[in-house]
C-alpha cells in the first residue's frame, strides 16, 4: 500500500521552495521580463539567509535566543539579498536594455557561486569555531510547527506538519493570484507584459511596474532558497544541495501557464513528482532516475500542448524576454 | 521663451559608433570589472590584489600542462559557442546545448561501449561520429520542430530538455556502472582504447583544438558568405520581411537548429572520444550556459567568439588558481566571472546609445 500519510507531506515540503520560486517568477515574468537568473536568486536568497542566522547564533549565548529575531534576522537578510539580485537584473535589463537571456544566466553563474563560495567559506571567513554550517537552533524557530499537530493522526500530519514559511508560500501565492487578476495594478501589470508599447500609450510607467514586479519577484523566489535552508535541511548548508530547484519552478511556472494559484497544488505535485522515486518499491536504481525526468516531461507536454491550443488566456505574456525602449517601434 | 520640463537625461540610439570607439568601451568596462574584482577578493579575502592578478596568470599559463588545459577549455567552450550562435542570429534561443551535448556525449559512449568488442577500431569512430552528431541534431531539432509548426517557445523548450538529458545519462550511467554500484562508468575501453579518437602529436587535446579551429572557421563562412547564412540574418532581423521576400522561415528555424546540435553533437564526441573517455551527467560543465554568453558577447561573430571564450576560460582557470592557492572554495571564480559578465553586459548600452545632459542640449541649439 501506498504511503499517503508519509508520501504528501515529504511532498509539500519539497514543493514549497518550487511554489515560492515559482510564484515570484511569475509576478515577474507577467512584466514581460524572463528571469533566468531565478536560480541564483534561491541560491543568494538561501545564503543571505545563512549568513544573518549564523552571525545571530554564533553572537548570543546558546539558550538564551529571542524567537522573534531568530526568525526576522535571517528572514530581512534573505529578503535584501534576494532584493539587491533583483535590482541588479533590473538594472542590467530595463535600464540598460540589455538581453534577458544573457543577463539571467550571468546572474544564476553570480547567485550559484556566491552561494556556495560563502556556504564553502563562511566558517574561514569568520574565524568561527564550528565545524560546520549547522544552524539547528535557528532552524527550530523556523520549523515551529502549529503545536496541535503532534498527535492529531494523519490530519495533523498532512495538513498542520509544516514550518510557517509554508502557509506564508501559500499565502503569498494566493495574495499575488488575486493581484494579478482582480486588481487595477495588476491589470496594470499584465498590459506591461503583454504589450509595454500600449500600456506606455495608456499612461503606464513601464520601467517601474518592471523594476517593482521584478524586485517582488525576486523576494519571494529568494524565500524559497530561505525555506529550502532552514526548514527543509534543518539550517545544514551544503553546496549543490540546493540543486536544481531553480529550473524546476521556471518549469513550473509554464505547467500553471502563469497562474500562482494554480502554482500551490501544482509545485506540490511537482515535489511528488521530485522525490516519487523514493517511494517505488523497486531495487532498480537506475529506473529512479528516469522517474526523476517526469516533472520535465511533463512541463514539455504542457508547454507544447498550450502552444498547439493556441487559446489566448493560456500563452506567455506577449512581450517575454523583450527589452523595451519607447523611441523604438 | 517656452516653458517645457526638460528631463536631466535623455538618451538617444548612436547612428554609428566606430569599431574602435565600441571597444574602448568594453575595454574601459573590463578594465572597471578587473578593479571591483580586486576591490571584492581583498574584501572577502585580505589578499592583495596584484597577487590575485598574479595568481591568475599563474593559473592558466603556469605550465605547460596548465597551457594545454587551457586551451583544450577553450576549444571545447568555442565549439559549443559556435553551435548555438547560428540559432541565436536567428533570434532563436537554443538554451539546450548543455542538454545537447550531453546527448551527443552519450550516444559515442554508448558507441563505445556496446561495439567496443566486435567490431573494428574505425568502424567504431565513424560510428560514434555519425551518432553523435545525430543525437545532437535530434535532440535541437525536437524543440525547433515545435517551434517552426506551432511557435512553441524555444527557450523554455530546449532548457527544459537539458534536464531530460541529463536523467537521461543518470539512467545509462548507472545502467553501465562499473563496478555495479560504483555509481560511475570510468574510462571506457582502459585496454583496448576502442573508440578512442587518434592521438595527433604529443597531446591529446590537439585533435580536439584542430577540429574546434576547422569548426570557427567554417561558421564564419557559412553566416557571412554563404546562403544559408543569408537567410539566418534575415530571418533574424524580422520574420516578416523573410516571409515576403520568399523564404520558408519555418526550413530556415529547422534546420538551422539541426545545425546548432549537431555541432553540440561534436562537442560531445570531442569530450567523451577526444579526451575524458567517459561519460558522467557533468560533462558539460555549464559550459551550454556559458557558451549563449560568450556567443552574444562577440555579436555572434564565430573569430570574436575566440576571444570572449579565451576570456571567460582565461578567468575561470585563474579563479582557480586563486582557490587553490589561498584555500579558498572552488566557486570564488564564478563570482568573478560573474562580476565581469555584469559590466560586459552593462557597457553594451554605452556603445548603442548615448546619454544627453540637459545642459548639453541647450548648447546644441
Amino acid at each position: 500500500m501506498f504511503d499517503f500519510v508519509s508520501f504528501i507531506p515529504r511532498a509539500v515540503m519539497q514543493g514549497v521552495p518550487l511554489m515560492l520560486g515559482c510564484t515570484g517568477e511569475t509576478i515577474t515574468e507577467k512584466s514581460g521580463n524572463l528571469n533566468l537568473g531565478t536560480a541564483g536568486v534561491m541560491y543568494v536568497g538561501g545564503i543571505c539567509g545563512v549568513i544573518g542566522a549564523f552571525l545571530y547564533e554564533n553572537n548570543t549565548v546558546p539558550g538564551q535566543m529571542n524567537g522573534f529575531l531568530a526568525v526576522s534576522i535571517p528572514l530581512m537578510c534573505c529578503l535584501i539579498g534576494s532584493l539587491l539580485m533583483g535590482l541588479l537584473y533590473c538594472f542590467l535589463t530595463v535600464t540598460l536594455r540589455a538581453n534577458q537571456n544573457v543577463t539571467g544566466l550571468a546572474l544564476t553563474t553570480f547567485g550559484v557561486g556566491f552561494g556556495n563560495f560563502f556556504g564553502g567559506s563562511l566558517i574561514k571567513l569568520t574565524g568561527a569555531a564550528v565545524p560546520s554550517i549547522a544552524l539547528s537552533s535557528t532552524s527550530n524557530f523556523f520549523r515551529r510547527s502549529i503545536s496541535l499537530s503532534t498527535g492529531s493522526g494523519w490530519f495533523g500530519k498532512i495538513f498542520l506538519s509544516y514550518g510557517f514559511l509554508a502557509y506564508l508560500a501559500i499565502v503569498i501565492a494566493l495574495v499575488s493570484s488575486y493581484f494579478l487578476k482582480r486588481t487595477r495594478s495588476g491589470l496594470q501589470l499584465r498590459a506591461v507584459g503583454e504589450s509595454p508599447a500600449t500600456a506606455d500609450a495608456a499612461g503606464i510607467n513601464v520601467n517601474r511596474y518592471k523594476y517593482v514586479a521584478t524586485c517582488t519577484g525576486s523576494m519571494v523566489a529568494g524565500l524559497g532558497g530561505l525555506y529550502y535552508v532552514m526548514d527543509y535541511a534543518n539550517g545544514v548548508w551544503s553546496n549543490n544541495a540546493f540543486g536544481d530547484r531553480g529550473w524546476l519552478a521556471i518549469a513550473l511556472v509554464i505547467f500553471t501557464i502563469w497562474r500562482p494559484n494554480v502554482g500551490i497544488l501544482a509545485s506540490i505535485l511537482f515535489g511528488g513528482l521530485y522525490i516519487l522515486y523514493l517511494f517505488i518499491p523497486s531495487s532498480n536504481f537506475a529506473i529512479k532516475e528516469l522517474y526523476k525526468m517526469l516533472p520535465y516531461v511533463v512541463t514539455i507536454i504542457v508547454l507544447v500542448l498550450s502552444s498547439i491550443k493556441k487559446k489566448r488566456e493560456n500563452q506567455p505574456p506577449a512581450s517575454l524576454g523583450l527589452a523595451y525602449f519607447r523611441e523604438e517601434r | 521663451m517656452e516653458k517645457t520640463k526638460e528631463p536631466l537625461i535623455h538618451i538617444t540610439k548612436r547612428g554609428n559608433i566606430s569599431t574602435a570607439g565600441a571597444w574602448a568601451v568594453r575595454v574601459a568596462a573590463i578594465v572597471c570589472a578587473m578593479l571591483v574584482c580586486a576591490v571584492v577578493t581583498t574584501l572577502t579575502t585580505g589578499i592583495n590584489p596584484v597577487a590575485v592578478f598574479a595568481s591568475i596568470f599563474q593559473g592558466a599559463f603556469g605550465t605547460t600542462r596548465k597551457v594545454w588545459m587551457l586551451f583544450q577549455n577553450l576549444a571545447i567552450l568555442l565549439c559549443v559557442s559556435l553551435a548555438v550562435t547560428p540559432a541565436f542570429k536567428m533570434r532563436c534561443w537554443n538554451l539546450g546545448a548543455e542538454g545537447q551535448v550531453l546527448i551527443g556525449g552519450l550516444a559515442s559512449a554508448s558507441c563505445m561501449i556496446l561495439l567496443g568488442n566486435t567490431l573494428p577500431n574505425w568502424l567504431v569512430i565513424l560510428l560514434m561520429v555519425i551518432f553523435s552528431v545525430l543525437a545532437g541534431a535530434i535532440w535541437a531539432g525536437i524543440p525547433a520542430f515545435f517551434k517552426a509548426r506551432f511557435n512553441t517557445n524555444e527557450t523554455l523548450f530546449t532548457l527544459m530538455m537539458n534536464y531530460v538529458a541529463t536523467q537521461l545519462v543518470a539512467f545509462f550511467v548507472i545502467l553501465w556502472e562499473v563496478p555495479k554500484g560504483a555509481g560511475q562508468i570510468g574510462i571506457i575501453n582502459q585496454n583496448s582504447q576502442v573508440g578512442w579518437l587518434p592521438q595527433i602529436g604529443s597531446s591529446k587535446y590537439l585533435l580536439n583544438i584542430i577540429v574546434v579551429a576547422v569548426i570557427t572557421v567554417a561558421m564564419f563562412i557559412y553566416l557571412r558568405y554563404s546562403k544559408h547564412g543569408y537567410e539566418i540574418s534575415v530571418v533574424g532581423e524580422s520574420e516578416r520581411t523573410a516571409r515576403y521576400i520568399g523564404i520558408k522561415v519555418e526550413n530556415v528555424i529547422l534546420r538551422t537548429m539541426l545545425l546548432s546540435g549537431a555541432i553540440c553533437g561534436i562537442a560531445g564526441l570531442l569530450l567523451v572520444g577526444g579526451t575524458d573517455h567517459t561519460i558522467t551527467t557533468s560533462i558539460a560543465g555549464g559550459r551550454g550556459f556559458t557558451a549563449v554568453m560568450v556567443s552574444w558577447l562577440a555579436k555572434f561573430n564565430p573569430i570574436t567568439m575566440v576571444l570572449t571564450s579565451f576570456l571567460l576560460v582565461l578567468l575561470d582557470r585563474g579563479a582557480g588558481e586563486i582557490s587553490t592557492n589561498f584555500g579558498l572554495n572552488k566557486s570564488f571564480s564564478d563570482i568573478l566571472t560573474g562580476i565581469i559578465l555584469f559590466f560586459i553586459i552593462g557597457s553594451e548600452f554605452f556603445i548603442q546609445y548615448k546619454i544627453n545632459f540637459r545642459k548639453a542640449a541647450k548648447e546644441d541649439r
